[in-house]
């Protein structure tokens, strides 16, 4: 394993499509050994598809893998795994069995093996385990269940699983996402370990903390595409930029300053040791959110939505305090709320348009609880020709609109009933630009009686829409600017924590 | 300090994808047709040929007595259905009809009450219990297959409680050593015995009306509506403003309450408190509700389809007893037909989709 910067992964011209998704478009990647190859980007930017590809779970439909010269085509996640690349999964639990002890875990692949001995010897599993975790130089309870393990333990047993078949790349997949500090200095200490036995490992995650500790290089993925690569010395606001988008469309439109007061948030801290903001929401004016992930931005969404609960502070709405406490409550008092990820969060897929569009308002349709089907189709209708919804009828299942046009759907689900306050989530995830002029267009021309609140990580996509845009960073309001004379470079510095604070207008 | 901009203005150029959505379902293929009407189009080749054997199976009493003995399954089938619709299961409708049964028995013979007592304390029974699997499901965060079969076992005790495992019939001995009083009215068994225009069995109206009234509910009114997006996408619809959890319970009291009446009309028609008549209701009014599935390619649980699923499996098994077919084949071709029906429904459609 030796001859550290040789090619192990050389990826050239890779595509892949969902449907009208172009999830993957032309990237080529190269990962060497002995080094840490960060994978970035927002949301959506298309990392996930790419390591899906890498490990096998889809096939890519052009372009060349070579896996140290040799040219290769991945069936299953197992022709990957037999090829040597590993991967450890952002949610561990997926990749360990809880009710199995450590032993029984670490030596899963061989107890599992087809041609293995069909009655187990405790010994000879606990002598494999100790087998596996030599290589590492770990110490693990292999005795205990897995369900008592901490969720770095639980890491380590995943990655030792994987590095027990020699592999030339390990993919970790936001290995960090839920651990302590110190636990992930546990990760990062095996990780060095790792790349000087000359494995390429590819770390994908949003901490930039992590990026600092450990990326030799940089590739940063957006829209589908690989954006820049940058190598040590990393220029990390350089790194930021290219995830959110060098591109700020300027003069779309000028920013409404907004009318009265909506929302007012006093003293707001999400968690016990968040810092306590402020913010107010005009009528009028569209507000978008920004921020890395992990800053807090859905956190923050969900305490107004009556999702989850904040840990200090105020809001009113028109002067009235929200006591929002289920979404049923939110929305009864003004607020709605389109979540990120459609499929899972808004839409129902055995519904058709029509009944996706009014499934909130049905109410509002119903005589004698029964559903008037004029007045509820003549809503939809309105909604598919306001927002250029491109579907044959508003009756063929949601399923088979584009990805823009569900989300068009989902938008105009919301805009059927007057609201105080819109929340959208990620509204242009996995949506065409000619989709996401539209959602924006008709957002800022239905924007004058309501406050709207826009979670969007992209720069670009943000400026499109925004009067304001406001920042986040560890759950909490960093900054607030006018999209009028805006200085992308104060935003990004915002964003990464860099820059010298600046204070919240 | 704004510097006014010339606006370009973003053209909302419009995105040439999404066209083809639906473009595909022009004609009605050999398969989609199968899918869509083949077992109505079996249910009236088994008529006719049921017919051509056995000339007497085709007249309206024998049609009516098939539509009588399916009018119990066929409750229980429709109070299911709901539970289906929000992708959750009753398994305990078998012995809430059982227990309504004893209930309703237990009211009249020992107890002396009236028939109007003995219906409503079924009723009520019925919905409780559908109540219970609700919460148990909801706020116990019980898996609903495993909280309706606790449920199950639970009832099947418990309504042997009372009368000591012993059946309810008028003039019983009771445990102090006296003979029971009471005795099922002539109001009540009318309620299972009684033919309107001396032909058509009062169960089988009562069953219409039932499912006519939860036809709207399900397909026209917008709690209906709700149920189903439940089914679809429980997360969606909490996050449409919907009180999910009112709703599921809700479901499972319907489905207690359908199986109550079933009861009701299976204790009017035997006249006694048998302790082993629900027994078999569980299976049939389940499968009636699957192959419910695959009528008019609903592929969904839906009152239409749960209809005509009973009546299939009643039409079958009284052609087969008419034939003499030996009582155990019964269970044998009700299975094939369910596995059939579950074919049509996610086999054939899945493996046309990819």
């Amino acid at each position: 394993m030796t001859e550290p910067g040789r090619e192990v992964i050389r990826i050239r011209g890779l595509n892949k499509r969902f449907g009208s998704t172009h999830a993957v478009i032309d990237v080529d990647l190269d990962v060497r050994r002995g080094e840490v190859l960060a994978l970035m980007g927002a949301n959506g930017a298309g990392k996930s598809t790419l390591i899906k590809i890498l490990c096998g779970v889809h096939p890519a439909d052009s372009g060349t893998m070579e896996i140290d010269g040799e040219t290769v085509a991945f069936r299953s996640p197992l022709e990957a795994c037999a090829a040597g690349i590993h991967t450890v999964h952002q949610i561990i639990n997926d990749g360990v069995v809880q009710q199995l002890t450590v032993a029984e875990n670490l030596a899963l692949d061989e107890i599992c093996r087809p041609e293995g001995p069909v009655l187990l010897s405790r010994s000879a599993i606990a002598a494999r385990a100790r087998e596996i975790q030599a290589i590492l130089g770990l110490d693990l309870p292999l005795g205990k269940a897995m369900s008592e393990l901490g969720q770095a333990e639980r890491q380590l047993v995943a990655i030792a699983r994987a590095l027990s078949h020699d592999p030339k790349v390990l993919i970790l997949d936001e290995p960090t996402s839920s651990l302590s500090e110190a636990e992930a200095a546990r990760l990062f200490a095996l990780i060095e370990d790792l790349r000087a036995r000359g494995v390429a490992i590819v770390y994908i995650s949003h901490r930039m903390s992590d990026i600092r500790r450990l990326a030799d290089r940089a590739v940063v993925m957006r829209d589908g595409r690989t954006r820049a690569e940058f190598a040590r010395p990393l220029d990390f606001d350089g790194i930021v930029h290219a995830m959110v988008g060098h591109r700020v469309r300027e003069g779309a439109h000028s920013a409404v300053a907004g009318s009265r007061t909506v929302v007012e948030i006093r003293d707001f801290a999400l968690t016990p040791t968040s810092a306590p903001f402020d913010l107010d929401l005009r009528e009028g004016e569209v507000v978008v959110l920004t921020g890395l992930i992990g800053a807090g931005k859905t956190e923050f969404a969900e305490c107004l939505f009556g999702t989850a609960a904040a840990h200090a502070g105020s809001v009113t709405i028109d002067g009235k305090p929200l006591r929002a406490a289920s979404p049923q409550a939110a929305i009864a008092g003004g607020v709605f709320m389109a979540h990120e990820d459609r499929g899972n969060s808004s839409l129902v897929s055995e519904f058709s348009v029509l009944h996706n569009m009014t499934l909130p308002f049905l109410r509002h349709f119903s005589k004698l609880s029964l559903v008037v089907p004029d007045q509820e189709r003549r809503a939809a209708t309105e909604q598919v020709a306001d927002l250029a919804i491109k579907c044959p009828s508003i009756d063929v299942p949601i399923g088979s609109l584009s990805g823009g046009n569900q989300q068009k759907v989902v938008l105009g689900r919301w805009l059927i009933q007057p609201c105080r306050l819109l929340i959208l989530d990620e509204p242009f995830q996995g949506v065409d630009i000619g989709a996401r002029q539209d959602i924006g267009r008709r957002l800022r021309e239905t924007a004058a009686g309501r406050a709207t609140l826009v979670i969007c990580a992209d720069l670009e996509e943000a400026t499109e829409i925004a009067d304001r845009i406001i920042v986040m960073r560890d759950f909490s309001v960093v900054g607030g600017h006018s999209v009028d004379g805006l200085s992308l470079d104060a935003l990004v510095a915002e964003i990464s924590g860099t820059g010298t604070h600046a204070t919240f207008a | 300090m704004s510097t006014p901009s010339s606006n370009p203005a973003p053209n909302p150029a419009a995105p040439a994808a999404a066209v083809q959505a639906g473009a595909a379902k022009s004609a009605l293929t050999f398969k989609d047709f199968v899918i869509k009407f083949g077992l109505l189009i079996i249910l009236g080749v088994m008529i006719v040929v049921f017919w051509r054997l056995e000339p007497a199976f085709a007249n309206a009493r024998n049609m009516f007595s098939i539509l009588q003995a399916v009018s119990v399954t066929a409750l229980l089938a429709l109070g299911v259905t709901v539970t289906l619709a929000i992708a959750g299961f009753d398994l305990s409708i078998g012995s809430t009809a059982a227990m309504s049964l004893m209930a309703s028995s237990y009211v009249m013979v020992i107890l002396n009450q009236g028939t109007l007592l003995a219906v409503l304390v079924c009723l009520l029974l019925g919905a409780f219990i559908g109540f219970l699997n609700g919460v148990l499901i909801v706020k116990g965060r019980i898996p609903d297959l495993l909280a309706t079969l606790g449920m199950m076992f639970l009832l099947l005790g418990l309504q042997l409680i009372p009368t000591g495992g012993r059946s309810i019939a008028k003039g019983m001995t009771l445990s102090d050593g006296s003979a029971a009083t009471g005795s099922f009215t002539d109001a009540f068994l009318a309620l299972g015995r009684y033919r309107l225009f001396d032909l058509i069995p009062l169960p089988v109206i009562i069953m219409l009306v039932a499912a006519v009234i939860l036809w709207v509910f399900m397909e026209r009114s917008r709690y209906g509506r709700v149920l189903y997006a439940i089914g679809g996408n429980e997360k969606a619809t909490r996050l449409a403003g919907a009180p999910v959890e009112r709703y599921k319970i809700a479901a499972y009291m319907i489905s207690g309450l359908f199986a109550s009446i079933g009861g009701i009309l299976l204790a009017a028609r035997v006249g006694r408190g048998d302790v082993t008549s629900g027994s078999s209701l569980l299976l049939d009014s389940v499968a009636a509700a699957l192959i419910g599935y695959a009528v008019l390619g609903a592929k969904k649980p839906n009152v239409f389809g749960t209809a005509v699923g009973a009546l299939f499996v009643g039409t079958l098994l009284n052609g087969l007893t008419m034939l003499n077919a030996p009582y155990y084949a019964q269970d044998f071709v009700k299975g094939l037909v369910l596995v059939f029906a579950l074919l049509f429904t996610f086999g054939f459609a899945s493996s046309q989709r990819r």
